[in-house]
């Protein structure tokens, strides 16, 4: 402002804020790198489920993974805090460095893995209990007993999962008792509340209506700063909408791995363009 | 675009709406013919048809127009669709542009044919012809490139618009030499400046079309390119 009185023509200045979206998203290879996924190999059995898989997951930034039904979308996801440990016949090869730390190392505590690397399931899965207890439950697993260390950890999770307005009068009340819409987020309220490094979700939107599924991308806008988001979906729309890096996998393959603003207006590959357009490959 | 879409209505609805621009840009380069024959012969009867023939395209444009929101509403395109649409959008608003141009033309003819300009008065009419064949050829081509999304052919029309301009230069000199030696003619001979300005136009917007074109099939917005960058653009693959 200072100009203006120093300039002989003053010229006005309007500082606005940039909003999120309208804002350039660096280069990734300028970006630190929150999950490093290197040369990748997935079996279950006999079935090779990912091949040779390579890409760096930028901090603080949404990368949606898009591709048809069964091209592995959700098995790299599950890698991500190793829920494919679960499965029995299922075999890693490559490595997945969180923070520079191999998470398929003897020596990573898969229990803490999961706290540092929260998941949001297609549907909400809220345990049946208080909205309260929901939104605790890690922390008290963790063994926090302190009442008032809870309901603040409570309060602040609910707030940033944009929930807490709508459910400050009722805590009580059954985390069941809650829409789809809710329920959802209530889920990620219990996420953030362990304070993860990524948040993991897996067709977050896919049970829900277009004003619940609104509001959970808006809160991804919003979660993104604090946290680095990974989201599998099937609606190319909400991908385009809500990353911020967007990776194509078929059949297994990573095949484009880009900014979302380039892979869906000017994608590298043809077959990209095949899929995000809906043509036949 | 030799694939299909899963969706086989989207493929209808984007053929169909190629379609109509092309036959929307077939009746502006047949606006443009008419206007000259009518400046040629000086035929008020064949410029009153073209001016008639104006609302169609002024219609054309808002039904396409109409169209696209409707398919962007119901289809959300991406990449290359969405391209083309906008893109589309674009060259509808180019075209009924060189529809108004043969208007102006042709309005220019009445005013000439009423205050008794014939062929007998000596006014370069002929120059004014080549200039609009060259403008309608480029015009055509950018509508062919488009058909068949030819970003090379587009780029053709890119490199020719010079001659359009230069032809536009050496009659603006003509025209001030024939005012010059007989200033009877002053009067016509600004009517037709204008009416070469509007063919030097008609020629911008087969330019902007060849633009567009480039856009669909390489993604790139060429618009204000030097032309060496534009040829890397058109050869890279």
């Amino acid at each position: 402002m200072s100009a203006m009185t120093q300039s002989a023509t003053p010229r006005m200045t309007i500082e606005t804020e940039v909003p999120a979206s309208a804002r350039e998203v660096k280069p990734l290879n300028d970006l630190e790198t929150a999950i490093a996924v290197d040369r990748v190999n997935l079996f279950y059995g006999p079935n090779q489920a990912l091949y040779d898989v390579s890409l760096n997951i930028p901090r603080g930034h949404v990368v949606a993974f898009i591709g048809p039904s069964g091209c592995g979308k959700s098995t790299l996801l599950r890698c991500f805090n190793r829920m494919n440990d679960l499965v029995d016949i299922c075999r890693v090869e490559g490595k997945i460095n969180i923070d520079g730390q191999n998470i398929y190392d003897r020596s990573v505590n898969v229990a803490q893995l999961r706290r540092r690397v929260g998941m949001v399931f297609q549907k909400p899965n809220p345990f049946p209990k208080s909205i309260y207890e929901n939104v605790a439950y890690g922390l008290r697993l963790l063994g926090v007993r302190n009442r008032a260390q809870l309901d603040e950890v409570v309060e602040r999770s609910l707030k940033q999962a944009a929930l807490w307005d709508e459910v400050k009068d009722r805590l009580d009340s059954s985390g069941l008792s809650l829409s789809g819409g809710q329920q959802q987020r209530l889920v990620i309220a219990r996420a953030i509340a362990l304070e993860p490094e990524v948040l993991l979700l897996d067709e977050p939107c896919s049970a829900l209506d277009p004003i619940s599924t609104a509001k959970v991308e808006e809160l991804l806008h919003e979660l993104k700063h604090k946290y680095t988001i990974v989201i599998v979906t099937h609606n190319m729309q909400q991908a385009a909408r809500v990353s911020d890096f967007t990776a194509y996998m078929y059949l297994g393959k990573l095949i484009e791995y880009n900014p979302t603003r380039q892979l869906f207006m000017k994608p590298e590959r043809r077959e990209t363009e095949d899929y995000i357009t809906g043509r036949f490959g | 675009m030799n694939d299909k879409h899963i969706s086989s209505q989207f493929d209808a609805d984007l053929r169909d709406v190629s379609t109509r621009v092309l036959e929307m840009g077939g009746l502006a380069e047949a606006q443009v013919a008419q206007a000259m024959y009518a400046l040629t012969n000086f035929s008020s009867e064949t410029a009153s048809q073209v001016l008639q023939q104006e609302e169609r395209i002024n219609q054309m444009e808002v039904d396409i127009d109409a169209d696209l929101q409707r398919i962007i509403a119901m289809r959300q395109p991406a990449a290359i669709d969405l391209r083309l649409l906008i893109a589309i959008s674009k060259a509808i608003a180019n075209l009924e542009r060189v529809g108004d141009e043969a208007a102006r033309i042709a309005r220019t003819v009445q005013r000439l044919v009423n205050a008794g300009v014939s062929s007998r008065m000596r006014v370069p009419v002929n120059d004014l012809s080549y200039e609009a064949e060259l403008a309608t050829a480029q015009l055509r081509r950018s509508l062919d490139a488009f058909a068949r999304l030819d970003a090379k052919q587009a780029l053709e029309v890119l490199k020719h618009d010079d001659q359009i301009d230069q032809e536009f230069d050496g009659l603006m000199r003509k025209l001030i030499t024939y005012m010059m030696e007989d200033p009877r003619t002053i009067s016509a001979s600004i009517d037709l400046v204008f009416v070469a300005k509007a063919i030097e136009r008609v020629g911008d917007h087969a330019k902007n079309l060849a633009e567009a074109t480039i856009y669909i099939v390489k993604g790139e917005d060429v618009r204000h390119s030097p032309m060496s960058e534009v040829e890397d653009t058109v050869r890279s693959e």
